[in-house]
């Protein structure tokens, strides 16, 4: 699948071409489908306007208004985006505005080079286009208003830019952007080289980045108007309700019986799915002209269907495979390999083993899968909110059988990614219900159907071995994880890593976390793809990834070998972040972050009653390169039956720069209480090759009930901004755990933690 | 053609009575602040008033609610300017927002019957509306000071009122 991905993006990443380029002749760079004549592109702006990048334009009235090319499912990502521009251009806050980017490849994120929103990048990775943008705009306006203002070019750095506002101060002649957009004299241009030199603010000379200010989202969701892909109305548009089969994948439509349907008044059609993209498979539209109707004739529909190759299979039996593969000692590639574990358990004084595993687990973001799309002339318009525009108008245009440059993204505010928005499968019965009634069709997901067709995060299974020498210091770990890979069912070779063995490329998304910054000598960690789980229930990114399991294990362990040396497992964490070789700086910033979460939570300091506990966990969640230093104290009561209260979360993360402190607070505490939902009330089962879970009933995400306190300290240190919506989803299952099991000596293995499970740990 | 008398103003929908009032919102009057997140009543996030009281408008059907008085998120307020919207705002309680509706129609109507809710009652008025962003601490505190806006507006407004 995925072969035309490839299509997509020659020309994206010419930079040259990539708008940067001031004045509005930034409407002739349009590039791919805009240059399909009848299209007018998502920024093609009144020629009043001034442009000075892609990324945003300021009108004759002063507005400034920010394309975000990033998907914002609640990040406030283009609150941000606006925001950082804002800070170099000198705008005004409350003179910025934000809209979402179409699929247009100029809005291609600088340095990923795609139209992809995950993995806590967006903050590190645009924060110097867009001070660059802002920048150039503000240096535009600048020589543009020296020249207005009589003042020879040389002049313009004693102008004050605030505000929204350009003031000489020694003649006390000012003008607004306003005054100078209308006149028309802003057109500077700006080479990449040029755009390169500009000599941006230090940090000392913020006046926005590191303010909260308000989000410029926030109050289109208190009153109703935010639009959302589900909130889309065309004309002429009718709905499309999809028959999922019982098997989440590999199932075939024998035959469709619609003669019921039939009776169902506004029935247009049942369209079965002919997916050569791979995403779908065994799927039925009902089209009418409601959705409740579409509803009344999906239930009316009778299908046949072939289960196909994975209609007998089990979480059990995905668990049973992974744990034959884990054993065959050919399986996988290394994702690290430093010294000689094998060799070192040999000659180690004492050798720790266990078994990790984590559910499968389902993102069902509140706003079901939805999608709208309308063939006008040669062009496939597609409605919805989605994180990977570059794939997934691919994938629209697979679905369509037409090349990807005559699809057009409009992007809508999501009602939740967490990753579920990487995929398009609810494209494609929009498109082909579309193209088979000739009309605008809105297909929206049944919770049902989100539920059972999610790519969800993956069963894992981990085994852990530890070697510790004759003076209780950690000389060994070898790590093997075993999962379906995520990332591999893209298609797209550069998300994939090399593995260290040279045995071919490995998905990364399924091993991050695992190659942590204490210091081990000998230390292997294998990806080991299971095969079977990946094609029985293919997976997707769920927030926070791979650290999600890999630290689960990782801080499990860590904690485990502390309490077979009898040592603090805080401090013994510390005495592990070294900072040696290659972990240098970072196992440092762990360390200090460690102690901030320590320092607020009152580790240590008081006797807690019986049957309470504190447990720390550490991680440098998403990746090395791009860590948040995120620790976590978990206080937790277990009851005798073995259940478990959290009552309190304290974590602590080092973020390096703040550019909107209560947001990260937000996606921080949000983050966390993810973790603390999966570490305890998510799991989803397989039972005959489908999801059990249907609904909120029996898949049941934490509620305001369950919700315990969180005290958040945000570290910010100066070090470049890295992410927060998902690294302190990672630590919290871990310090649970080993929180359960300094409450009560019951050490607990597998996601979601059950009191069955605790009470069984009691006892043994 | 049932009739609907909705945010004040009576409305004709071409729907069947047996049709879920949260799809005769949606796409016949096309207010699509109210969100459909379940389609089974356990979410929250079509939460509507029917006569004052919260309902799950996936869970209700037209022919139910003729001549009652329904409000949605759209007519809460003239111009989203609720004590609750208005700390909504303050409090910066929404990240995707696709909740929030259904919890501020779900908060309006607690607050509406009690002014001076303690936490364990706000708890157990708004443990139905799921919030996938988990804004759940923040969502506390803006009712709690939007209850303590609204009464201390009541206090001046019944301050001036001669007696």
């Amino acid at each position: 699948m995925n072969s035309h991905v490839k299509n997509l993006t020659p020309e994206t990443t010419d930079l040259s071409r990539r708008s940067f380029l001031v004045g509005t002749a930034a409407t002739g760079l349009v590039l791919g489908y805009a240059g399909v004549p009848g299209i007018e592109s998502a920024a093609a702006a009144a020629p009043a306007n001034f442009e000075p990048s892609v990324w945003y334009a300021i009108s004759p009235d002063g507005l400034v208004t920010v394309t975000c090319g990033k998907a914002d499912m609640g990040q406030h990502i283009a609150s941000t985006m606006a925001q950082i521009v804002c800070e170099e251009l000198g705008a005004k806050w409350s003179d910025m505005r934000v809209q979402l980017a179409s699929n247009d490849p100029k809005f291609n994120d600088p340095v990923l080079g795609a139209q992809i929103t995950g993995g806590s990048w967006s903050t590190m990775m645009n924060f110097e286009a867009m001070s660059r943008a802002g920048a150039a705009g503000r240096i535009a306006l600048t020589e543009a208003a020296a020249a207005a203002m009589g003042l020879p070019p040389y002049f313009k750095d004693q102008l004050v830019v605030r505000d929204s506002v350009i003031l000489h101060p020694k003649s006390k002649k000012q003008m607004t952007f306003a005054e100078i957009v209308k006149s028309g004299k802003a057109t500077k241009a700006f080479t990449p080289d040029e755009l390169k030199a500009i000599k941006l603010k230090t940090p000392d000379q913020y006046t926005m980045v590191g303010v909260s200010v308000p989000q410029l989202d926030i109050p289109s969701k208190t009153n109703g108007t935010a639009k959302y892909g589900i909130d889309v109305m065309l004309p002429g548009m009718v709905y499309g309700k999809v028959v999922t089969p019982p098997v989440r994948f590999g199932a075939t439509v024998k035959s469709v019986d619609d003669s019921e349907a039939k009776k169902v008044p506004g029935f247009i059609k049942a369209v079965i799915l002919d997916d050569k993209t791979g995403t779908t498979s065994g799927w039925v539209v009902a089209v009418a002209n409601t959705y409740a109707n579409a509803r009344r004739a999906a239930d009316a529909l009778k299908i046949a269907y072939d289960g196909g190759p994975n209609a007998k299979l089990s979480s059990q039996s995905l668990l049973d495979e992974a744990k034959r593969l884990q054993k065959l000692e050919d399986s996988g590639q290394f994702f690290v390999k430093d010294g000689d574990p094998v060799a070192a358990f040999g000659s180690a004084a004492k050798v720790v083993e266990a078994e990790y595993t984590t559910s499968i687990n389902i993102h069902a973001p509140l706003e079901p899968m939805n999608a709208t799309a309308e063939f006008k002339g040669d062009i496939l318009h597609i409605y919805s909110g989605n994180q990977f525009a570059t794939r997934s108008g691919a994938i629209a245009a697979g679905a369509a059988g037409i090349d990807p440059k005559f699809v057009v993204m409009h992007q809508h505010w999501l009602g939740g990614g967490f990753g579920r928005r990487l995929d398009a499968d609810m494209m494609i019965p929009a498109v082909q219900a579309a193209k088979a009634v000739g009309k605008p069709v809105k297909v929206i997901y049944s919770r049902e159907n989100d539920m059972t067709m999610d790519f969800s995060r993956p069963l894992t299974y981990q085994k852990v071995k530890a070697g510790v020498d004759g003076d209780g210091k950690l000389i060994a770990i070898s790590h093997d994880v075993v999962s379906a890979w995520p990332t591999a069912r893209w298609g797209i070779p550069d998300f994939l890593t090399p593995s260290v063995d040279k045995k071919g490329p490995l998905d990364s998304f399924t091993v991050n976390g695992a190659d942590f910054f204490y210091t081990v000598p000998n230390h292997y960690v294998r990806a080991i793809k299971n095969e079977l789980a990946h094609n029985a229930t293919p997976s997707g990114q769920l927030r926070s990834v791979a650290p999600g399991w890999t630290f689960w294990a990782v801080e499990s362990m860590i904690d485990e070998i502390a309490a077979a040396t009898g040592k603090d497992p805080a401090q013994f964490r510390i005495s592990l972040l070294d900072g040696a070789g290659k972990n240098d700086g970072g196992a440092q910033r762990l360390r200090n972050t460690l102690l901030a979460a320590m320092g607020l939570s009152g580790y240590g300091t008081k006797q807690l009653p019986k049957g309470e506990g504190m447990g720390v966990a550490c991680v440098s969640s998403q990746e090395r390169a791009s860590a948040s230093w995120t620790a976590c104290v978990a206080h937790v009561a277990v009851a005798p039956s073995g259940a478990v209260t959290v009552k309190k979360l304290t974590v602590a993360t080092d973020v390096g720069t703040q550019v909107h402190p209560d947001n990260i607070r937000a996606q921080v505490e949000g983050a966390a209480l993810w973790g603390l939902s999966l570490a305890m009330y998510e799991k989803a089962t397989l039972k005959d090759g489908g999801i059990e879970q249907t609904n909120f009933d029996s898949y049941t995400p934490l509620r305001m009930s369950q919700t315990p306190e969180v005290a958040v300290a945000v570290i910010a240190n100066g070090e470049k901004a890295t992410g927060v919506g998902e690294p302190a989803v990672t630590v919290v299952a871990p310090a649970i755990g080993n929180a359960i099991f300094n409450a009560s000596g019951a050490r607990v293995r597998a996601l979601p933690i059950t009191a069955e499970a605790v009470k069984a740990s009691m006892k043994a | 053609m049932p009739t609907l008398t909705i945010n004040g103003r009576s409305l004709s929908v071409d729907a069947a009575n047996d049709t879920p009032l949260l799809w005769a919102i949606r796409e016949q009057l096309q207010m699509t602040g109210t969100k459909f997140g379940c389609g089974a009543g356990l979410c929250g996030a079509c939460t509507v008033h029917v006569n004052g009281e919260a309902v799950r408008s996936c869970q209700t059907m037209v022919g139910d609610v003729a001549g009652k008085k329904i409000t949605t998120i759209e007519g809460l307020s003239a111009k989203g300017d609720h004590p609750l919207q208005k700390a909504w705002i303050a409090e910066q309680v929404p990240q995707c927002g696709y909740c929030q509706s259904g919890q501020i129609m779900q908060a309006a109507s607690l607050l509406a019957k009690n002014p001076n809710p303690t936490k364990e009652e706000v708890v157990a008025h708004m443990d139905g509306n799921l919030c996938r962003c988990m804004t759940y601490s923040r969502i506390q505190k803006a009712i709690m000071r939007a209850a303590s806006e609204m009464r201390t507006a009541s206090a001046t407004s019944s301050e001036r009122r001669p007696t």
